[in-house]
């Protein structure tokens, strides 16, 4: 058999259809349709979230007083076994005092007044109590004991120096001695016993250090500070009196230079008493008290001293005292000058900073002396507190300090403290302003808290309610899924499937149709959060609808590590759920979203670290197959970009990289099921080898593919129905014929060692009994034969020598060829004898005109053998009248056609050889 | 300056007198405290007092004054002798520096002098010049302790902490920071003890003596742990003075941090201070 020599180049001008400049930046059939679309991303953006209705509108309590409101057992309690408490001791005097100060701040602020009645009836103790006192209390005859004769040369001497210790009082005769010191402080004021009052009131102001019966202490502050109320309004009133010049007396807000200098050196006379006193507490106190005659020595005076003050109690060590003090601070600074606000900040902040000292061993040794447990301990922290929040909150100028310290309580405070109160805190949250400190961040504190602690039995589901409203109306994704991440695990712990499926379900809805993930992802959070969802099916659903949205919205490729490792790890959620169970369906989706993620990842230049990507992946989801395909084009593909980045000569790094990435290919392939992926991409991957000059890896390749020909089965599953293989095999086959041209001979073996090694594959292939596909494939083999004996091969490969330079058209290996062919060609006739039969003469026809062709396409037809060889064939196909005359008449009229072009005239001679059949 | 007022005489009727005059004094009077008279007996020549100041004026020549109140108005300049320096008023215990005025009235030999004696207060005027503050940090740890007896007994700790300055005004209240970084031992109490050094003495040997004039606590009970805590004392207006230097007596301040811890440990750190006024 004798091919014709071909002119590649000059049939190929001739061939080419009218070429036409073609740009292909912009356009490209294949590329998929995008749409632009900023707009109507926003418009699913706005109609998912108007979905959630707003009903926010509970009635307001104030958070503060329902803490203590009537409910509370204790002060029940109390109420009922202390009738004085429900009635405190309220002078008229005082009442009225309360009302001025309360205008001063305004009538909406709750004054102390009213505090204080609640801590009395709430903060009782039955236990035995002990007073310090001077002055004419003590008339009671209690016997005098050693203890309290050693006190007395402690202590400093009263004047009458007759102070006692008297123990053993209930905690009725101790709140009357107390009244009785402010009865005798006032008693010594008027009898202008300056000394003596002061006196006093260092006592009384001592006994706020003593810490013993600590749950009284709240109750001992509040008529401790009653005195001291007293004694700071007796000496600014005295010094105003001094100011009264003629007979008028100051303006309510006088400055300081209209008042005399008696008034002030009184004033100052005061201070530096008080600044002489020894010991830390007395002096804070009767200081803090007098605070107010600041007013009378500079109009700066307050606003000096409060921040003084406030660093002061920072020496107090006991952490209730100091909360106390600060409480006190925050009392006379809100009644002297409510508008400075930072000392109240800086008194809480100081507070949460010494929190940590409630857990010391200090404390924790006094609890345990007092046989007092922490949660009650806790409660007496919080009349303070309220209070100095209470101040803080008040007409606070923006609300972004009152969230902030909200959020910073709820960080700080002990959990169970915050769970306990938790109803109060969704409240604050809810009056905080918009445009503050964003309402998530609390929303997420609390839950925190929550997620620790347990809230009241019966608020629980109020809580979850109250705050998932708003959770649920926050715009941005991000915000929200911080949110929600911590609320989830409050909702798992209390409630049953169905909460926790309502709100799952709204966490899915919110994170899945239109919201950038890309922005949620990286929050540290999120995959602990992912890891809530207990049930697998419902997490991989939603790990389904993360990597959705990450595929739909994720605009360019990306190598930040930890979105990669978040997705990896939803990704490996989501292939570990893949079991023997799941559909195809099922596994499809979840391939085609892995490689999805896959594909959008690039670490741009660093191929190395994109090829360990791979190799991570591939260990990491090994069982769904699309996956290790999409690898295995993933790698190919980045073999060839090495190439084009190198423009093809690789370096000697570059080449061992190009082998790694072949080797990661060779070793992959053969774990796959499906035959013809295999032998696809044993194909592909051998081309790839072969254009990065591997050439021995791409006879690998080409062997392997060799060798698996012959367990193609021949039924295939395709789309769930079982299809004849044949088809594609032939597909296949061609198409690896094709790539035989160019693959030049392994030196060691053969001429031609592959394509004879696939021939007696397919010769020995159990073909189909009625199938004409194995001659059809060697009619083109014989296209191939014809291209293989060319000077110049019609294709090559860049940079590797094939077949054509290699023997340089060695006579041998054009023998070799002819050989072949002619081995192909008998069998091909062989073939054609067999189908004489009757019910076989269609095809018969079909295939000798096709091997009649493939004969003028590429035979040299002025071989006589050759010529009749077509004659013959063309005869055959006619024979029976099974050709297609349109065929058949199109057929010659291109043999006629080609006649006429040059060293073609022996086509007109064969022309002429071919009768053409009529129908009749 | 000039000193000036006053002297107001009243009687039923006229007065007759041999002339009345003013003295001003000022000296310093130096005391030894009991403990050392006996060691410095030599001294108690040189503790004699120090006149800084010493004149007389006439004011009225001899003669009568009229029945009722007679105000004789009078106007004294402060003058040093030479180049000695007008000391500020201090009343200290071994050290005091006093200024009286003394009115005496002449009488004839039937009757008695009458005489009557004032103090007044000299204070300095405030020093030219700007003061430099002189801020001072501090580390307190058992390694730093002079005079321990058992340095292993003691329990671990660290307390750092800054005075703003050691020049103080003495208007001005002492100011500074304090942080217990880390104690072993809980903190019982954290006090500042202003103490007054008076020294006397001259060539022959001097004593010198320390009296706490205030003691103030800034910290009570187990204080948080690095949490800076605010030293802050006002001066007590009348115990302190500028500190005072001269060649035959001193007196100085000195404040003390006090430490005390709940094993009853005693940690005291010392600063001398300078005090002026402005």
């Amino acid at each position: 058999m004798h091919a014709r020599a071909r002119n590649y180049v000059s049939e190929s001008e001739v061939c080419k259809l009218e070429s036409v400049p073609l740009d292909f930046g912009d356009y490209h059939p294949l590329k998929p349709i995008t749409v632009t679309e900023s707009k109507t991303k926003k418009m699913t953006r706005k109609g998912s979230t108007s979905s959630t209705s707003s009903s926010s509108s509970s009635s307001m309590m104030d958070p503060l007083s329902s803490v203590l409101d009537g409910t509370d057992p204790l002060s029940l309690f109390a109420a009922a076994a202390d009738p004085v408490t429900t009635a405190p001791p309220t002078d008229g005097a005082r009442r009225k005092r309360d009302k001025d100060e309360s205008s001063a701040v305004g009538s909406d602020f709750e004054p102390w007044s009213s505090k204080r009645g609640e801590i009395l009836a709430r903060y009782t103790t039955t236990e035995k109590l002990s007073i310090v006192s001077g002055g004419k209390a003590t008339t009671t005859g209690s016997a005098v004991s050693e203890k309290v004769r050693t006190r007395l040369e402690e202590l400093d001497d009263l004047e009458e120096g007759s102070q006692k210790e008297l123990l053993n009082l209930t905690q009725q005769d101790y709140m009357n001695r107390i009244e009785e010191l402010n009865q005798s402080l006032k008693d010594a004021w008027s009898s202008d016993q300056k000394v003596k009052a002061l006196k006093i009131v260092i006592q009384c102001s001592k006994l706020l250090s003593d810490t013993t019966v600590i749950q009284f202490y709240p109750s001992k502050f509040v008529l401790i500070t009653d005195i001291l109320d007293t004694f700071g309004k007796l000496v600014y009133e005295r010094i105003l009196s001094m100011c009264v010049d003629n007979r008028v007396s100051l303006p309510d807000n006088f400055s300081p230079e209209s008042v005399n200098d008696t008034a002030k050196e009184t004033c100052l006379n005061w201070f530096f008493k008080i600044a002489s006193i020894r010991e830390l507490i007395p002096r804070f106190y009767v200081e803090a008290a007098i605070l107010k005659c600041n007013k009378f020595l500079s109009k700066t005076g307050i606003s000096e001293c409060l921040p003084r003050l406030t660093s002061m109690i920072r020496g107090i060590g006991d952490p209730l005292v100091a909360v106390y003090a600060r409480a006190y601070l925050c009392r006379v600074g809100m009644e002297v000058a409510p508008q400075l606000k930072e000392s109240l900040n800086k008194n809480f902040f100081d507070f949460l900073l010494t929190f940590k000292q409630i857990h010391g061993d200090t404390v924790q040794n006094q609890l345990v002396v007092q046989c007092v447990e922490i949660p009650l301990y806790l409660t007496l922290y919080s009349p303070a507190i309220d209070w100095i929040l209470q101040c803080i909150a008040y007409h606070a100028p923006d609300c972004c300090d009152d969230a902030l310290l909200l959020n910073s309580v709820m960080s700080a405070f002990r959990a169970e403290f915050i769970a306990a109160r938790s109803m109060d805190f969704i409240a604050m949250i809810k009056e905080c302003d918009e445009s503050g400190f964003p309402k998530h961040l609390l929303f997420r504190s609390l839950g925190l808290n929550l997620a620790l602690a347990d809230p009241p039995e019966n608020d629980r589901l109020q809580i979850l309610n109250e705050a998932w409203k708003v959770i649920t109306k926050l715009k941005n994704p991000q915000d929200y899924i911080n949110c929600a991440e911590v609320w989830v695990e409050y909702t798992c712990r209390h409630f049953t499937k169905r909460e926790v499926n309502t709100v799952l379900a709204d966490v899915i809805k919110h994170m899945t149709p239109d919201r950038a993930f890309e922005d949620a992802y990286p929050q540290e959070k999120f995959l602990p959060f992912l890891d809530m969802f207990q049930k697998e099916s419902v997490r991989v659903e939603v790990c389904k609808c993360i990597m959705e949205s990450f595929i739909k919205h994720q605009q360019e490729s990306t190598k930040d590590p930890v979105i990669l490792n978040a997705l990896l790890h939803i990704c490996k959620t989501m292939h570990d759920s893949v079991n023997a169970l799941t559909l195809e369906d099922e596994k499809r989706m979840l391939a085609a979203l892995i490689n999805g993620f896959i594909k959008m990842v690039s670490f741009g230049r660093d191929f190395e670290q994109q090829l360990s990507f791979y190799v991570e992946a591939r260990s990491m989801f090994c069982n769904l197959e699309p996956v290790l395909v999409q690898l295995i084009h993933s790698v190919n593909q980045l073999a060839m970009e090495t190439r084009r980045v190198m423009k093809g000569n690789h370096s000697r790094k570059t080449a061992a990289f190009v082998r790694a990435c072949v080797a990661f290919c060779f070793i992959t392939i053969p774990s796959l099921s499906s035959i013809f992926t295999c032998l696809n991409l044993y194909l592909h991957s051998g081309q790839v080898a072969l254009a990065n000059q591997c050439l021995s890896q791409a006879d690998a390749f080409f062997k392997a593919a060799v060798s698996l020909v012959p367990e193609v089965p021949k039924m295939i599953s395709v789309d769930g129905k079982m299809r004849p293989s044949d088809a594609f095999l032939l597909e296949f086959l061609c198409n690896f014929f094709s790539t035989l041209l160019v693959v030049p001979d392994h030196p060691e073996q053969g001429v031609l060692f592959l394509v004879r090694g696939l021939l007696n594959v397919i010769q020995d292939y159990t073909w189909e009994d009625n199938s004409d596909d194995k001659i059809r494939i060697y009619t083109n083999v014989l296209h191939l034969l014809s291209a293989m004996t060319q000077e110049t091969f019609i294709y090559h490969v860049d940079k590797v020598d094939s077949n054509d330079t290699l023997y340089g058209g060695d006579s041998k290996f054009l023998a070799e060829i002819n050989k072949l062919s002619e081995t192909v060609v008998s069998q091909i006739l062989d073939h054609l004898k067999t189908l004489g039969k009757e019910e076989t003469l269609k095809r018969q026809s079909q295939l000798a005109h096709y091997f009649f062709n493939t004969i003028v396409a590429h035979g040299d037809l002025r071989n006589n053998r050759l010529n009749q060889l077509s004659v013959n064939l063309w005869n055959l196909a006619q024979k029976h009248g099974f050709a297609d005359t349109k065929t058949m008449v199109k057929t010659l009229e291109y043999i006629k056609r080609r006649s006429k072009q040059p060293d073609m005239s022996h086509f007109t001679d064969l022309a002429l050889r071919l009768p053409l059949q009529s129908r009749t | 300056e000039v000193l000036s007022g006053v002297v107001v005489i009243t009687s039923k009727d006229t007065v007759q007198h041999q002339g009345i005059s003013l003295t001003m004094e000022g000296s310093v009077n130096l005391q030894l405290s009991a403990k050392n008279v006996g060691v410095f007996e030599a001294f108690c020549n040189t503790a004699k007092p120090i006149q800084i100041i010493n004149s007389t004026i006439e004011m009225v020549k001899p003669g009568k004054l009229p029945s009722g109140k007679t105000e004789i108005p009078f106007e004294f300049p402060l003058q040093m002798k030479g180049n000695k320096v007008l000391y500020e008023t201090y009343h200290g215990v071994f050290v005091n520096i006093q200024y009286t005025l003394r009115c005496d009235m002449r009488r004839s030999l039937l009757a008695k002098d009458l005489t009557k004696t004032c103090e007044f207060i000299v204070h300095s005027l405030s020093q030219k010049g700007k003061l430099l503050p002189s801020p001072v940090d501090f580390t307190i740890t058992p390694e730093t302790l002079q005079n321990v007896k058992e340095r292993a007994s003691l329990p671990k700790f660290l307390i750092r902490g800054h005075l703003n300055s050691t020049n103080c005004v003495i208007t001005q209240p002492l100011t500074g920071e304090l942080v217990v970084e880390s104690a072993e031992a809980a903190v019982k109490s954290i006090e500042l003890q202003l103490v007054r050094v008076e020294t006397c003495g001259c060539a022959e040997g001097y004593a010198r003596d320390a009296t706490e004039i205030q003691n103030i606590q800034i910290a009570d009970g187990d204080v948080c742990r690095g949490l800076p805590i605010p030293i802050h004392m006002v001066f007590p207006r009348l115990f302190t003075c500028p500190t005072l230097e001269t060649t035959n007596f001193k007196v100085e301040f000195e404040v003390n941090i006090v430490v005390l811890l709940h094993d009853d440990h005693l940690i005291t750190e010392n600063f001398p201070l300078k005090l002026c006024r402005m």
